[in-house]
């Protein structure tokens, strides 16, 4: 068997925060990171991301504590900066308001124009001109439905229930997944003229009936490397789904009951579908959404799930209680695969070899929001 | 402050707090032209905002959401009177003063 090359590039991490942008960028070997910012200092700011396709487009989704919300978007790397000329935002006679625009996703490789934007409270939004102006995705927004499967706009979780999670099939730009908290995971095979409840399988413990069509509570739903395969970090668990089925596999049950299978992000391998990363949170009593017993800790399964286990080379072993949030980790695409995190208490963390050890490659930061590896 | 000299549109002065000054270069407060839909009638807020946004993209959907409401820690005065609707009269002569009110962490 021929001796496994490493195949390592550099990185950058950009960093979306509480209280504006930064990003952090590394030499070829990721040994050493370089820290630059802050961008739109002030702003929160829910997610930032760089477009694939072009390498060159950014996009940043924010607001202030006073101001309603914007996009920001860079053609040149971020060395200059415009706002959306059209936001995403509800129509008048839908009667409805967007509270923040949460969530970004770069469209089909075949339409580099095109991105997603998911809101808070839930709305799917579409730009054709690479973020500069957006448009209400009016299969979902103005679905007679849309109210029956997420609720009142003032339902959900303690920021604003949320559409996360846009997921564009990458051989069919027709094929779309959403997320909602709350509302569930739905399904479109016409680019959104049409929804399908996507839950069958997944709990929903905090509903009188526990296993419904749609009103449950997906934290974070990824692609695996495999793009007919999804995962889902959830309120109530974690779980598999491999298409072309309809029914999710509990893959929660075989986390060490202590920790439990609550957490908010989960991140896929790029190129192995059974490898996957989760950071687990206390889901308990009144969910603290602390590391569970101040202990932080990132499990990894490289078996679809069925079996997990846990990484903390680096990280403190008590009174630690920071957590994750739901976009704050991320993989890169090097070999071994570089995975990240932003904590809530404003540290990164890196990690060169798949996650088994970790080190802080960044402190003092406001609370981060977001990580993208790009 | 005062009509233009065709009498169709008014100006009027917009005082602007330091969240929104990226839109005005800076300054603290900014003339607006105000197109009049009467001589005799003066412009609404809406209609000031509308002038504001028309000089200065933008700034208009970061205190006004998509409603046509004030947002939550905005506060509009005209004049010393806090106005919360668009259909508010903002007579000649008057200031518009926006305020990102104090709050948050």
């Amino acid at each position: 068997m021929p001796a496994r090359t490493s195949a390592t590039r550099p990185v950058t991490l950009l960093v979306a925060t509480r209280k504006g942008l930064w990003t952090l960028a590394s030499d070829g070997a990721r040994r050493t990171f370089r820290l630059a910012g802050p961008h739109f200092l002030g702003h929160v700011v829910h997610h930032a991301l760089r477009d694939p396709r072009d390498a060159k487009t950014l996009l940043v989704a924010a607001r202030t504590g006073h101001l309603g919300p914007t996009v920001f978007r860079s053609t040149d790397r971020g060395k200059t900066w415009k706002e959306a000329t059209r936001p995403p935002a509800f129509g008048k006679s839908e009667g409805r308001v967007v509270d923040h625009t949460f969530w970004l996703t770069p469209g089909h490789e075949s339409q580099p124009a095109v991105w997603y934007a998911g809101t808070s409270p839930q709305g799917l939004f579409r730009s054709e001109d690479g973020g500069n102006t957006w448009n209400g995705v009016d299969g979902f927004n103005r679905n007679p439905q849309r109210k029956a499967w997420c609720g009142d706009d003032k339902d959900g979780t303690p920021d604003g229930p949320k559409l996360h999670s846009v997921l564009v099939d990458p051989r069919d730009a027709a094929h779309l997944y959403i997320a909602m908290s709350s509302g569930g995971v739905f399904e479109s095979q016409d680019a959104g003229a049409s929804w399908t409840p996507l839950n069958r399988g997944v709990r929903a413990d905090f509903l009188p009936q526990p296993t419904p069509e749609y009103g449950h509570d997906p934290h974070c739903v990824r692609f695996a490397a495999d793009a007919d395969r999804l995962y889902q970090q959830n309120h109530c668990g974690l779980y598999r789904l491999d298409r072309p089925a309809t029914t999710w596999t509990d893959i929660g049950g075989s986390m060490p009951k202590a920790v439990g299978a609550i957490g908010l992000p989960l991140v896929a391998h790029p190129r192995e579908p059974g490898t996957l990363w989760i950071f687990p949170m206390d889901g308990t009593d009144v969910w603290p959404r602390t590391s569970p017993g101040g202990r932080p800790a990132v499990f990894r399964s490289r078996s679809g799930g069925d079996s997990w286990t846990r990484h903390a080379k680096g990280m403190p072993r008590a009174q630690a209680w920071w957590t994750v949030k739901r976009q704050a980790m991320s993989a890169d695409r090097s070999d071994p695969v570089g995975v990240y995190f932003g904590t809530t208490s404003g540290e990164i963390w890196a990690s060169r070899d798949e996650g088994t050890s970790w080190r802080a490659i960044a402190r003092h930061l406001p609370e981060i929001y977001a990580v993208e590896a790009v | 402050m005062g009509q233009t000299s065709h009498e169709t549109a008014t100006i009027i002065d917009v005082e602007i707090p330091s969240p929104l000054r990226s839109y005005t270069e800076g300054a603290h407060r900014v003339r607006v032209a105000v197109p009049l839909l009467a001589p005799e009638s003066p412009p609404t807020l809406g209609g000031v905002l509308a002038a504001l946004d028309g000089g200065y993209h933008g700034i208009r959907f970061r205190i006004i959401d998509e409603q046509g409401r004030v947002r939550p820690h905005i506060r509009i005065f005209v004049g010393q009177s806090v106005a919360r609707d668009l259909r508010a009269l903002v007579p000649v002569g008057q200031t518009v003063m926006i305020v990102a009110a104090l709050s948050g962490g």
